[in-house]
Order: C-alpha cells, then structure tokens, then sequence
C-alpha cells in the first residue's frame, strides 16, 4: 500500500513460513504447502518490485512464470507422493531415508 | 477513504501472515490447507493493492482453483479416511527456528538497509500489457513453460499409473 | 561467415541427434547421414579457407554472440569467434574427421553397434567444432566436456572388454584433475576481469587489470587443463590407455583433434600468458616431448608406440608455445594431425590384416604387437607406401610438412634459449625427441613392414590389403604430408615463412607486456633491471632471432633425424647391432622405457594406495568408535605406532598422519549428517545460507 518495505516483510514473512514448514512438517502435503508458501513470497516480490522499483510490467510476467511452475510442480509432486505412499503405506517424508549414509 | 484502504489492506495483510501461520503450525492437515487458502485469498488482494489486477485474478483461478484442489486430493489420497481429523507430525521444531531466525533477521536487514531504486508503475489494467510481452519479450519462456506443462501433465499421470497397474 | 560456420557447427549434431533416434531404422545402418554431414562440413570449411585465403589479411577476425545469461553487471555471450586460427583449425577438425568417418565404414563393417559408433563420430565432431569456435572461457570449457565425455564414450566402446571400459574411465578421471584446474583459472580470471570473452580478457590484460603473480597463476591454471586434454606429462597416463577405443577413435580423436584441443587453448591464451607461465608451459612440453620419445622406443605394440610418439609430439606443440614460437606450435599442430591421422589409419588398416589372417588360422597371438608382424610391405603396399610418406614427414625428413614445423619449433626454442641462455635445456630436449622420435619411427615401419611374415606361412597367405574406402583416407592424408601445401605461394621447402600459413598466424604480442610498459611509464616507479628483462616481451624477439638460428637450428635437425634413421636402420634392417644385446647393456635404462617409466605404477602406490589407505583409517576409526574408548590408552598408542609404521613405509610425514587422522574423525563426522532424510539436509543447508547472510550483512 504505502511503502515497499512492507510488501516485502511480508514476503520475507511468508517465505520463511513456508522453509519453517519444509523443515518441520512430516507430511509431503504439508511439505509441498510450505513450498506453495515460498512460491507465493517469491511471486510477491516480483509484484512488489515491478510496481514500486522498475516501473515495467516485467515482474509481473516473472510472477506468471512463477504460477505456472508451482502449478506443473505441485502435480509432479503429488504424483510422487501418491507413489510414496504406495510404496512405504506413508506419506511421512521421514520414512524414505534409503540414502542414509 | 484513505483510511478504508489502509483498514483493508493490513485487514489483507493480517489475513495472509495469520493463515499462513496456521498452514505451518495447525495439528491438522485439513486445516491447513483450508488456511492455505485464505493465504492465497491474502496475496491475492495485495496483488489488487499492487494495481496487478491479472495476477490478482489468476492467482485465485489457479491457485484456488487448480493447485489446492490438488492439495486436497493428495491429503485425501495418501491417508487412511476415516475422519477429516488427519493429524500432520512435526519434527526438528526447536532445531530448525535456529536458521529461520538468522534467515529472517538476514534478509529484513538486507531489505530494511538497501536503498531500493524507485520507478512507480502507473494505475491502468496491466492485462493487455502482460498479453503483449508474453507474445514478444517473454516468446521463448512462454513457449517453454507450455512445454513445461506438458511435460508436468504426462510425467504425473505416468507416474501415478505406474503402481495402479501392478497392484490390479 | 558466421552463417557458414553455424552450419559446420550444427550438422552434425542434427547427424547425432538422427542416428541415435533413427539410426538403426535407416538402410546401411544410416552411416551415409554422419557422413553426409560431416563431407558438406568438410567443403564449407574449405569454403571458409578458401575466403581467408583470397583476403590474406592476417588481423581477420569476425566475432557473433547472443546473449546468453545476464546477471547483474555481469554478461555471459554465447558467440563464435572467427578468425584465421579457427578457419584452419575448422579445416584440420572436418578434414581429419570426414577421412575418419569414411575410414570407418570400412574398419567397423559388421560391428554390432555400427550406427551408435556414427553417431558418437558425430557428436564428438560437434563438440570439437564447438570448441574450436567458441568465443569465450566458459563456452570453451563447456565444449571441452563435451569432447571430453564424447572420448570416455568412444574409447571405452567396446565395452564388454573390461580394459577399454577401464580405460575410458581412467581418461575421465586423469581429465578430471587437469579440468579442476582449468575451472579454477577461468573463476580467476571471472572475478579479476569480470569478463571471459577471449577478447575482453586480452584487453584486460594489456590494459593492466590482470598482472603480476596472479596473471601466472591463471596462465598455469588454465595450462592445467590442457596438460589434461593433451595428455602433458603428470597427466599424460590416459592417452597410451586410450587406444584400446576402436583406431578410427584413435586416429580422430586421440591424435589430431581433441588432444590438439589443449594445445589450441594455450594457444588461444597465448597473448595472456605471462613469462614465469610460459617457461612453465616450455618446461612440462619438452620434458613431454623427450619423456614420452625414450618410451616409445621401448613399446612392441603398434598402436602404444604411435600413442607415445604423439604424447612426444603434443609436448613440442606445447614446447613451442612456452618458448614462444607460437606460428611452429601451431603449425606443428595442423601438420601433425595430417600425418599422426594417417600413421593411426594406416596401423589400423595393418592390424585389420592382421586380425583377419590370425583369425583365419586360429591363432590366438596379439594382432597389434610388432613382434608378430614383418614382410606387410609386399602383401599391403598403399598401406605400406602411405605409412612410410608419414613416417617420413614425422621423422621430420627435408620435403616433408613435419619437416618444417618441427624445424620451425627446434629454431624457436634455439633462438629462445640464446635470449635466455638459463633455460638451455629446452632445445636439448627437443633435438634429443628429435633423434629419438626418427629411431622409434623406422623401427616400427621395419618391424612391421620390412623382412620376413613372422607368424608362418599359413596366415601371410590370408593376408590382403584393405578395401578401397580404407585406402582412401590413407592416399587424401599421406598427399598432405607434403611441404607444398603449406608453404604456398612461396613454396620454399626449408622454412614456413613466406608461405600463407606463417603469413596469416604471425605470432601476436603478449598483452602483459604492453601493460607493463604503460605501468612503468606512467607510475615512474624504479625497475630494476633484471625484472624489467623478464616482463619484456620476448616473442618477437624470438621472432627476429629465428631467422639467424635458423639454418643452425635446420642443420642440427637433419643430422640427429638422420642419426636416428641410421641407427634404427642398423639395428633393424641391416642387423649390424643387436636389439637385444643393447636391450641388455642398457639395463635400468631399457626397464624404465619397457615399463614407461613407472608412472602408472607410482600413481598406484601414491594415489590409488593413498586413497585406499585413507578408506582403511576411516574404517579403522569407525570401528573404534564403536567399540568405544574403553580399550585404553594402551590400545590407542598401539594402533597410532601401527598407523604412523604404515604411514612410514610410504615415507609421509606427520602432517600426512594429522590428514588422515583429521579426515578420519572429518568422515565420521560428516556421516552423521548423511540421514537421508531431506528436511535434515534442507536444515543443515539453510543454516548455512542463514550464517552466509548473516555474515555478509554484519559486514
């Protein structure tokens, strides 16, 4: 509304939100909520940029780039999950640990 | 009416930090994802605030519309139903607010102590104008992102037909 | 020009891509595609050559990019650079490759995976164009993989022969080291110059941005990678491991082009190099060029003894380069591809025969060694006569192409050793290589072509020379071998100067020398003498000092050739002196050529053992960690003496025993983080981007 700074608290915010919840949630749907969180962040400051600092509609078009690759990624994902799940009864990311070291 | 707006817009920006509190941090995945929505509804008004009305729009038709729906199916289909009760664990809470904080205490100094250029953007529908550099700057990116699309679409179905046809 | 060169460049990759999706579907196995591709290149090169040559203007240059990759302040093109250098390398790289590729339909006819091995012709063709046009650092090292990956899969294509898959992948890995290096020069030279376009980077350097220790460094760094690509000295094991690919692979890739590749690059670089950097680059290619010449007189396999000899004649390339003849070095590159192709062609044509009659009589003897071989000159005569062109232009006889670009190279590192007279070694290197190189040459063509069949009667009678589409390649590269073609229009059989090739490459002046010119005038700071000396530019220098020690330079060569000749005639012809009773007085000295030197055997006990020393200390630590502390000091001072013991008998001092020790626990360490869970490592990773920021911005 006002200031740049603002948007971009917020997207600082949400972005770290959504890593909070990469880290700590154990299922992959939450997972891949938190990264639907930083995709949003990431799109707002697009936004934000592009109305307050460029003065061109570039940003805006990055955001769109950024819709569609959260739209192909999070059917590619839930087609992973889904396989995780067939494959270990769970969609807890904690349980494929196959490459532990 | 300058109040009003500031009213609606930290009313919008409240919306989506407090939802998005809850995506991260509610016992149930049903919930979560019903506050993810509201999150999406929150950016999506502060791209109206941003005078990005397309984006606006094309957040909640495909955010909304297509990636939670999604969501919800995956909640749906990798659990056992018996209730909407599906409870999401979390681990490594304590551990993880370690680099969040430096995270977030990094990037709000950075943003807070740069002196960002300024060139507003002018109020007019920006519609017409994202369809034109899509067609002639962002071609090529365009393009790809189809074919991107494309792939993603094909890859999923392989990839969850796989199993369905040695379980029949 | 560019147009054309694109064409050059994308042909065969379409070739590529078609073969391997449609390949096998098309008649002949679609081998008429790749060659298709690469002959329409061949012409449009010589197009290209044709039109250098009518504008004889030596400063040509043509430079085309897109923007590739914009970052910030920093902009990353994707061009090609034309200018004469990359005409004739065009010309040397689709000549070479078209002859190959025809070679080939013959050599590989029947083999299972016929179209595949097109296909890999194909793209390794591609990537070697890509590399010779390429305009900048980071294109450069991208087509440097890129052949580099395409050699892993042509020497290693017989795989289900364990020794060429291991050969394959002791290429990739010796190429590894000197690529790490190479990676690092260019990230030098990013962060200094901010710039990696070959041009920018000459300009950067001339305008002093780019100096002193640091230019060195880059200069060695970068030299890294060409000692990989070019098989230079510590380095250099892959390449003789390298012929167990099939010898068309050999031919194309292992001899002209793509161990040319590093030599290109030095070349390239040459304008940035700074003195201590070409000394260094002077030093490693003439020991290369002697190092590898006493092994190759040692070897009894046709293809190991070509192998060494080409090791030999890459460090001249490179020898030249650092003494800074850079028209020889380069020169020798172009001529050496023409005859080194046609010997590796010919020795296949040879063990092709060979293959056959051993096969018809059951013999189970190596088809490759030369102590098997004798009399092929009757049975194979353009095999035979088409070898002994190239010998000769090899052994660097008069008339002959590699007469004078060795020449030139022997004249460039004389008259570099008179301005310096500390570095006099070099041209004892090279006249030494020389004499050598001429011995080892004739000993083959008489091992193998003169005398008696030694494997009976039975299999000389299945012994027949090759077909036509192998006898071509042979004719169109042995005609090259003539002085003729490179020294137009002054067609002076003794010297290159006068001719379009030294016309069109004059040697350039180093860029560092010009900024230290302009720093010393400007700053009025007091030089002293001797360093002022150094940072002189010493290339045109030599260039002048050419022309006196030229004649010398001349003399000396034909006589250690002709002493070469001699000796190996005596031995192995007129049988006046004994191999074997020489074998035997030189002792140690014949045991180290025969066993090239040990150096696959000290990587061995140095490398390979080091690192399966490093395993067994990590174990050893797991192992005790787990049985825990409780064993005692007693225990400990016990398997530390065992350790330090082992480590004594490599002769590593303690600080290797800090290493290993500090790896141990490191190891033990680091596995605790390998979980396999993901969010630990999105963890782990974020707290390291977390510390990042945080320090940046406390900064």
């Amino acid at each position: 509304m006002n200031s740049l700074l603002v948007y971009l608290t917020i997207s600082i915010v949400l972005f770290v939100l959504g890593l909070l919840a990469m880290m700590t949630r154990k299922n992959a749907v939450s997972v891949l909520m938190g990264i639907e969180l930083i995709l949003n962040s990431a799109g707002l400051n697009f936004v934000a940029f592009s109305r307050f600092s460029t003065g061109n509609l570039n940003g805006q078009t990055a955001a769109v780039f950024v819709i569609i690759v959260a739209a192909a990624e999070a059917a590619v994902a839930l087609a992973i999950f889904l396989n995780l799940y067939r494959l270990k009864a769970t969609a807890e990311v904690d349980q494929a640990d196959e490459l532990r070291g | 009416m300058e109040l009003l707006r500031h009213i609606i817009f930290w009313l919008f920006a409240v919306l989506t930090v407090g939802s998005a509190v809850v995506v991260v941090f509610h016992p149930r995945v049903i919930y979560s994802a019903f506050a993810l929505l509201f999150t999406f509804f929150g950016v999506a008004g502060l791209y109206v605030f941003l005078s990005a009305d397309f984006l606006a729009a094309a957040q909640i038709l495909i955010y909304v519309g297509g990636i939670l729906t999604l969501i919800i199916f995956g909640v749906f289909l990798t659990a056992k139903i018996t209730t909407l009760d599906i409870p999401h664990q979390t681990h490594q809470r304590y551990v993880a607010l370690v680099p969040i904080v430096m995270i977030a205490a990094g990037l709000f100094t950075v943003v807070k102590n740069t002196v960002w250029p300024t060139a507003p953007l002018p109020h007019h529908p920006t519609t017409q104008v994202i369809g034109e550099l899509l067609l002639t700057k962002y071609l090529v990116p365009f393009e790809l992102a189809s074919i991107l699309l494309l792939a993603a679409l094909i890859g999923a179905m392989r990839l969850a037909r796989y199993y369905r046809k040695r379980e029949d | 020009m560019t147009e054309p060169a694109l064409y050059i460049l994308l042909a065969p990759l379409a070739a590529f891509a078609v073969m391997i999706f449609f390949g096998k579907k098309l008649p002949r196995g679609g081998d008429w595609v790749s060659l298709f591709a690469i002959w329409s290149g061949l012409a449009v090169s010589l197009y290209l050559l044709a039109q250098v040559l009518f504008a004889y203007d030596p400063d040509f240059c043509e430079t085309r990019s897109i923007e590739w990759l914009v970052w910030g302040d920093f902009r990353l093109a994707a061009g090609m650079l034309i200018d004469n250098m990359t005409v004739v390398m065009l010309v040397v790289v689709t000549l070479v490759s078209a002859v190959v590729h025809l070679y080939s339909v013959g050599y590989m006819r029947g083999d299972p995976r016929y179209t595949l091995f097109f296909a890999y012709l194909s793209f390794f063709s591609f990537s070697m164009l890509g590399l010779v046009l390429a305009e900048n650092l980071i294109l450069i090292y991208a087509f440097w993989e890129l052949v580099g990956l395409s050699s892993y899969l042509l020497i290693g294509f017989w795989y289900e022969k364990d020794s060429a898959a291991n050969a394959g992948k002791k290429a990739f890995i010796t190429n590894r080291v000197g690529d790490a290096g190479m990676l690092i020069g260019i990230l030098l030279v990013l962060s200094s110059l901010g710039t990696v376009s070959l041009h920018g980077i000459a300009d950067g350097v001339a305008a002093g941005k780019l100096g002193g220790g640091l230019l060195t460094a880059v200069g060695i760094c970068l030299f890294m990678g060409a000692v990989g690509k070019s098989a230079q000295f510590p380095l250099h094991v892959w390449l003789p491991d390298a012929m167990e690919g099939p010898t068309p692979v050999s031919a194309l890739i292992h001899a002209a082009t793509m161990v040319a590749a590093g030599v290109y690059l030095v070349a390239r670089l040459f304008v940035i190099l700074s003195f201590d950097a070409s000394v260094v680059i002077a030093y490693v290619g003439g020991f290369t060029a002697l190092f590898a010449a006493t092994i190759a007189v040692a070897q009894n396999d046709i293809k190991r003894v070509l192998a060494y000899s080409t090791l030999s004649q890459l460090g001249y390339m490179v020898m030249a380069l650092g003494a800074g003849a850079y028209t020889a070095g380069f020169f020798h590159l172009v001529t050496h591809a023409m005859f080194k192709a046609c010997l590796f062609l010919g020795s296949g044509s040879v063990i092709h025969a060979m293959h056959h009659a051993l096969q018809h009589t059951g013999s189970h003897a190596d088809a490759q060694d030369l102590r098997n071989m004798g009399g092929l000159r009757r049975k194979m005569p353009l095999t035979f006569w088409t070898f002994l062109i190239s010998t000769l232009a090899l052994c660097g006889v008069p008339l002959m192409s590699g007469f004078l670009s060795k020449d030139s190279i022997l004249a460039g590192t004389l008259a570099f050793a008179s301005e310096h007279p500390a570095h006099w070694l070099l041209p004892v290197f090279g006249f030494a290589a020389a004499a050598l190189t001429a011995f080892y040459m004739f000993r083959l063509v008489y091992l193998a072509f003169s005398g008696t069949f030694r494997m009976g009667a039975d299999a000389e009678r299945h012994l027949h020379e090759s077909p036509s589409v192998m006898i071509v390649p042979l004719v169109i590269l042995s005609t090259l071998c003539f002085f003729g073609f490179y020294t137009l229009p002054a067609f002076n059989p003794t010297t290159p100067e006068g001719g379009w090739f030294a016309h069109l490459l004059p040697t350039p002046a180093r860029a560092y020398g010009v900024a230290h010119y302009a720093a010393d005038l400007s700053h009025e700071t007091v030089v002293p003498g001797e360093a002022f000396e150094q940072v002189a530019p010493h290339a045109e220098h030599s260039a002048h000092g050419s022309h006196a020690i030229h004649t010398i330079a001349m003399m000396i060569s034909i006589f250690v050739a002709g002493l070469g000749i001699l000796i190996a005639s005596m031995g192995y012809y007129w049988n006046r002196i004994s191999p074997a009773l020489w074998q035997r007085r030189l002792g140690f000295v014949y045991r180290g050529m025969y066993r090239k030197w040990w150096i696959d055997e000290i990587y061995d006990v140095t490398v390979v053992w080091g690192t399966l020393g490093f395993t067994r200390v990590l174990t050893w630590f797991d192992l005790r960690v787990i049985d825990g502390l409780v064993d005692g000091s007693a225990w400990l001072t016990r398997q530390w003496s065992r350790l330090s013991g082992w480590f004594d008998l490599r002769g590593v001092d303690g600080f290797v025993n800090f290493t290993a020790w500090f790896v141990g626990i490191w190891g033990r360490f680091v596995r605790l983080f390998q979980g396999g869970q993901l969010q630990r490592y999105i963890l782990y990773t974020l707290a390291g981007v977390g510390l990042v920021l945080i320090l940046s911005v406390l900064q």
